[in-house]
C-alpha cells in the first residue's frame, strides 16, 4: 500500500469513526435535557429514567468521541505535517475556540453525570443545557476549519508562502455558513432518527411499552424538524459549491461537459473513460435550476480542469446520490410525523409509521458518512482547494500502512464494544412492570395521574 | 518578553495543568494496577470515584496545548509529528484505551468489568511513560532538522529510544503516581484508605527522587542543554533549592498527615521541575535549532490566539472552579 493512500485511509477511518460520536455528542445532550425537563414538569419517573439512560449513553459516546478527537488533533501532525505547517496559523483559531467549547462540554458533562445529588435540580438542568450548547458550538468550530479547506480565505499566496494572514477572514470563508448549517442539522436529524428508529423497532414488538413511547416522542422532537429543514440547507450548500467549488459539484452530479440547461442525473454509474454516465435517469433543466435557480444557467462540468485534477468521480457521485436519497426519505418521514402529531394520532400503534421510522435507524448516519465522502473526496486531489495538493501535504515517514492497520483494528474493536454496551444499558426495556400497562393513546396528556 | 514567548508560556501552562491534573488521573490508574492488601477493592473504588467526574476535563489541557502549538508554532508541530510519529501514535493508542476502558469499566456489566479495569490500568502505566519519553526526546535536542541522516532507525527511532528520554518517561510515570497518591489521601473518607495512600505517597516520593537523579545523570551525556541549564544557569541554584524545599515539605507533610500541605507541596514540586525544563531550553521551542521566535506564526495569528485564549479563559475558569467545587470540596479530611 503506498504511503499516501495509507495516510489518507487512516485519516478517513479516524474521521468516519469520530464523526459518529461527534454527531451524537451534539444531539444526544439535547434529548437528555428535554427528558429531564419533562420529568421536572410532569414529575413522571419514566422521564427521569430516560434522562438518566441518555446521560449514560452520552457519557459512553462522549468519552469515545473525546479520545478519538484527540487522535485526530494529533494525526493532523502525524500524517499531514506540511498541511499543518501551512494551515496552522490561518485556521488554528477555530480549533482554539473548539478546544474551549469542548472543555466547557467536558466540565458540564462531568457535573451533569455525577451531580444528580450534589446540586439543585435547576442547576442540574442548566448544566445539561451547557453540555448541549457547547457540544453544538464545538461542532460548528471544527466544521468552519474544514470549510476553509474547501474555500480557503484569509491569506495571500506569495511564492508558496502564506502572507497577510487574517484568521478572522479565514473563519468567515465562503463555505462556512452553508457547511456548518448542513452539518449541525445533520447531527440532530441523524441522532434523532437513530434513537427514534430503535424505539420504534421495540414498539413494534411491544406497543404497550410506555418507556419506548416516550423515548420515541422526544427523539422525534429533536430529529424531525432538522430533517425537514435539511433539504433547504442542502440547497444552500449546492448553490455554494456550484459557485465556488464547481469541480466538486460536477463530480457529485457526474457532469462531464460544461453546459447550459443542465439536466439532473439520478443514479447511474459514471464511466470516466467514456465521459458519460450509464443507466442514469436525467431530469431536464433540473441541475441548472437547483444550482443557480435558473433553468438555462450554465453549469460547469469536469472539463473545466484536466483529468489529473479530477476527484474519484464514481465515488463522489455515488456518495452524493446516497446522501440525497436518504435526506429525502428522512424529510418525508419527518413530514409524516408532523402530520400525525398535528392530527394527534397515536404513533405507537401506527405500524407502518413505526416501520418507516425503524428503517431510518442507520440511514441518518449513512447520509452523514456519505456527505463527508462528497465533501472530502470531492475536493481531491487538493487538501486545500487550489492551494495545496494532498500528496504534497503527507508526512515523509515511511511504512504508514502499519499505523493505518493498527488504528483501524483499534476502532473496529471499540465500535463493537460501544454498540454492545449501548444495547445492554441504554436501549433494553427497563424492568419496571408498572410501566408496561402505562400507555395513553392521547399523546401523553394524561401524564399527571401516572405512576410515580 | 515577546508575544511569541508569551504564547509558548501559555502552552507550558497548559502542559503544567495537564501534568498536575490529568497526570494524576493516569497515576490513579497506576495505583489501580498496584491495588494491594485487604482494602484492594475499596482502593479501586476510591480511584474511580476520584477520576470519574474530572478526567475528561483534565484531558482537554493536552488538546489545548496541542492546538496552541499548531496554531502559533506550526513548524514545531510539523517536526514533532514527523520525527516522533511512533511514540506519539503509541501515546494515542494509550489515550484511547485508557479513556474508553475507564468508561466501559464504569458502565459495563459486572462480569466483564475487571477486564476493563485491567486495560485501564495498563494503559495508565504505558501512556505516561511514553509521554515522558517524548518530552525527554524534545529536551535532549535530538530533533534537529536533517540531523538524523537517512536511515529509518536514526531518524524515527533513535531520538526517543535512548537512555535519557526513557529515563524521563520513567520519571513522568513516577511523578504522576506520586501526585495521585497524595491527592487520594485527601479524597479518602476512611482512615485506613488514607493510610494506604500515605504509604504509597511516601514510597513514590522517594522513588521520584531516585528517578530524578537517574535522569539528571543521564542528561550529562544525553541532553546537554538541560544539563547546562540545570547546572550552570544563574537561576539554577534558586530553582533547585525551591524544588528541594517543596519535595521535602511534601514528604514531611505526608509523614505528619498534613494532607493539604502535602498536596500543595507536591504540585509545587512537580511544576517547578517542569518549569526548570522550560527555562533550560529557552529560547528554543524545539532544540537544538528551532527557536520560539523562528517557529512563530505571523503576529496577527498570535494576537488573535491570545484574544481567543482570554475569551476562552473567561468561560472556562469559572466553569472549572464550579466543577472542582462541586466534586472536590465535599471531602473533609481529618
Amino acid at each position: 500500500m503506498p504511503d499516501l493512500l495509507a495516510a489518507r485511509s487512516q485519516m478517513a477511518v479516524s474521521l468516519a469513526f469520530h464523526i459518529v460520536f461527534a454527531v451524537i455528542g451534539i444531539a444526544m445532550p439535547l434529548m437528555m435535557v428535554l427528558a429531564e425537563r419533562r420529568w421536572q414538569v410532569t414529575g413522571h419517573a419514566i422521564y427521569l429514567d430516560l434522562a438518566k439512560r441518555w446521560a449514560k449513553g452520552t457519557a459512553i459516546l462522549f468519552a469515545v468521541g473525546a479520545v478519538s478527537g484527540t487522535v485526530l488533533s494529533f494525526e493532523l501532525g502525524l500524517l499531514w505535517p506540511r498541511f499543518m505547517e501551512f494551515a496552522g496559523p490561518i485556521i488554528g483559531m477555530p480549533f482554539s475556540l473548539e478546544g474551549f467549547a469542548f472543555f466547557t462540554e467536558a466540565i458540564f458533562l462531568g457535573i451533569y453525570l455525577y451531580g444528580w445529588d450534589r446540586i439543585s435540580s435547576r442547576a442540574h438542568l442548566w448544566a445539561g443545557v451547557a453540555v448541549a450548547v457547547s457540544g453544538a458550538a464545538s461542532g460548528v468550530f471544527v466544521v468552519i476549519a474544514n470549510a476553509w479547506m474547501n474555500a480557503p480565505a484569509g491569506f495571500e499566496l506569495v511564492n508558496g508562502q502564506a502572507v497577510n494572514v487574517d484568521p478572522f477572514a479565514a473563519m468567515a470563508n465562503a463555505a462556512a455558513v452553508s457547511q456548518t448549517l448542513h452539518m449541525t442539522l445533520a447531527a440532530y436529524a441523524a441522532t434523532g432518527f437513530a434513537v427514534a428508529g430503535i424505539h420504534a423497532f421495540l414498539l413494534l414488538r411491544d406497543p404497550a411499552n410506555a418507556f419506548h413511547r416516550r423515548a420515541l416522542e422526544i427523539a422525534l422532537i429533536v430529529g424531525a424538524p432538522a430533517a425537514v429543514l435539511q433539504p433547504i440547507s442542502g440547497d444552500i450548500s449546492a448553490r455554494h459549491i456550484a459557485a465556488h467549488q464547481p469541480v466538486k459539484l460536477a463530480a457529485a452530479e457526474a457532469l462531464f461537459r460544461t453546459q447550459g440547461a443542465a439536466p439532473l442525473t439520478l443514479g447511474g454509474w459514471p464511466d470516466v473513460a467514456a465521459r458519460e454516465t450509464r443507466f442514469a435517469v436525467e431530469i431536464p433543466y433540473a441541475l441548472s435550476l437547483l444550482a443557480f435557480h435558473d433553468p438555462h444557467a450554465v453549469v460547469k462540468g469536469l472539463d473545466l480542469v484536466p483529468e489529473s485534477e479530477w476527484p474519484n468521480v464514481p465515488a463522489v457521485h455515488l456518495s452524493f446520490q446516497v446522501m440525497v436519497a436518504v435526506g429525502t426519505y428522512l424529510a418525508l418521514v419527518a413530514l409524516w410525523t408532523g402530520w400525525l402529531a398535528w392530527r394527534r394520532a397515536d404513533l405507537a400503534h401506527n405500524r407502518w409509521f413505526l416501520r418507516a421510522i425503524a428503517l431510518a435507524t442507520p440511514l441518518g448516519f449513512v447520509a452523514v458518512e456519505a456527505g463527508w465522502m462528497v465533501t472530502e473526496l470531492g475536493r481531491q486531489p487538493w487538501a486545500i482547494y487550489g492551494v495545496l495538493k494532498t500528496r504534497d501535504a503527507v508526512t515523509p515517514m515511511p511504512g504508514l500502512v502499519v499505523p493505518f492497520v493498527t488504528f483501524t483494528l483499534l476502532y473496529c474493536f471499540l465500535g463493537v464494544i460501544v454498540v454492545w454496551l449501548l444495547y445492554r444499558h441504554i436501549i433494553r426495556s427497563p424492568a419496571v412492570p408498572e410501566w408496561r400497562g402505562f400507555y395513553m393513546p392521547g399523546g401523553g396528556k394524561r401524564d399527571a395521574g401516572g405512576v410515580a | 518578553m515577546s508575544l511569541a514567548d508569551l504564547l509558548a508560556g501559555v502552552i507550558f501552562v497548559a502542559l503544567n495543568a495537564y501534568v498536575v491534573l490529568g497526570g494524576a488521573d493516569f497515576g490513579g490508574g497506576v495505583w489501580d494496577l498496584f491495588a494491594l492488601g485487604p482494602r484492594k477493592e475499596r482502593q479501586r473504588e476510591l480511584i474511580a470515584e476520584a477520576i470519574g467526574p474530572v478526567w475528561e476535563a483534565n484531558h482537554v489541557w493536552l488538546i489545548l496545548a496541542i492546538v496552541v502549538l499548531f496554531t502559533c508554532f506550526p513548524p514545531a508541530f510539523a517536526r514533532l509529528g514527523t520525527l516522533l510519529h511512533i511514540p506519539l501514535s503509541l501515546v494515542l493508542i494509550g489515550i484511547v484505551l485508557r479513556g474508553s476502558a475507564f468508561t466501559f469499566w464504569r458502565y459495563g456489566a459486572d462480569e466483564e468489568q475487571r477486564y476493563w479495569g485491567v486495560v485501564f490500568a495498563i494503559a495508565s502505566l504505558i501512556t505516561p511513560f511514553l509521554l515522558g519519553t517524548t518530552a525527554g526526546a524534545i529536551a535532549s535536542g535530538a530533533l534537529g532538522e536533517g540531523g538524523g541522516g537517512d536511515a529509518f532507525y536514526t531518524i524515527y527511532v533513535a531520538p526517543w529510544l535512548s537512555p535519557f528520554p526513557l529515563s524521563v518517561g520513567l520519571f513522568a510515570l513516577v511523578a504522576f503516581a506520586f501526585l495521585a497518591a497524595v491527592y487520594l489521601t485527601l479524597e479518602a473518607r476512611e482512615r485506613e484508605l488514607q493510610e494506604d495512600f500515605r504509604r504509597r505517597g511516601l514510597a513514590s516520593g522517594v522513588g521520584l527522587f531516585l528517578a530524578a537523579v537517574v535522569a539528571l545523570l543521564l542528561s550529562l551525556d544525553g541532553a546537554p542543554r538541560v544539563r547546562d541549564g540545570l547546572v550552570f544557569a544563574a537561576w539554577a541554584l534558586p530553582l533547585h533549592l525551591l524544588t528541594a524545599a517543596a519535595a521535602v515539605t511534601a514528604l514531611a507533610a505526608l509523614w505528619v498527615r498534613r494532607w493539604r500541605v502535602a498536596r500543595a507541596a507536591a504540585v509545587t514540586q512537580v511544576s517547578l521541575i517542569l518549569w526548570g525544563w522550560a527555562l533550560s531550553q529557552y529560547p528554543y521551542i524545539l532544540p537544538p535549532d528551532l527557536s520560539i521566535a523562528g517557529a512563530a506564526a505571523p503576529a496577527a495569528t498570535l494576537r488573535l490566539t491570545l484574544g481567543a485564549l482570554a475569551l476562552g479563559a473567561a468561560v472556562l475558569l469559572p466553569s472549572l472552579y464550579y466543577l472542582l467545587r462541586v466534586f472536590k470540596s465535599s471531602v473533609r479530611p481529618t
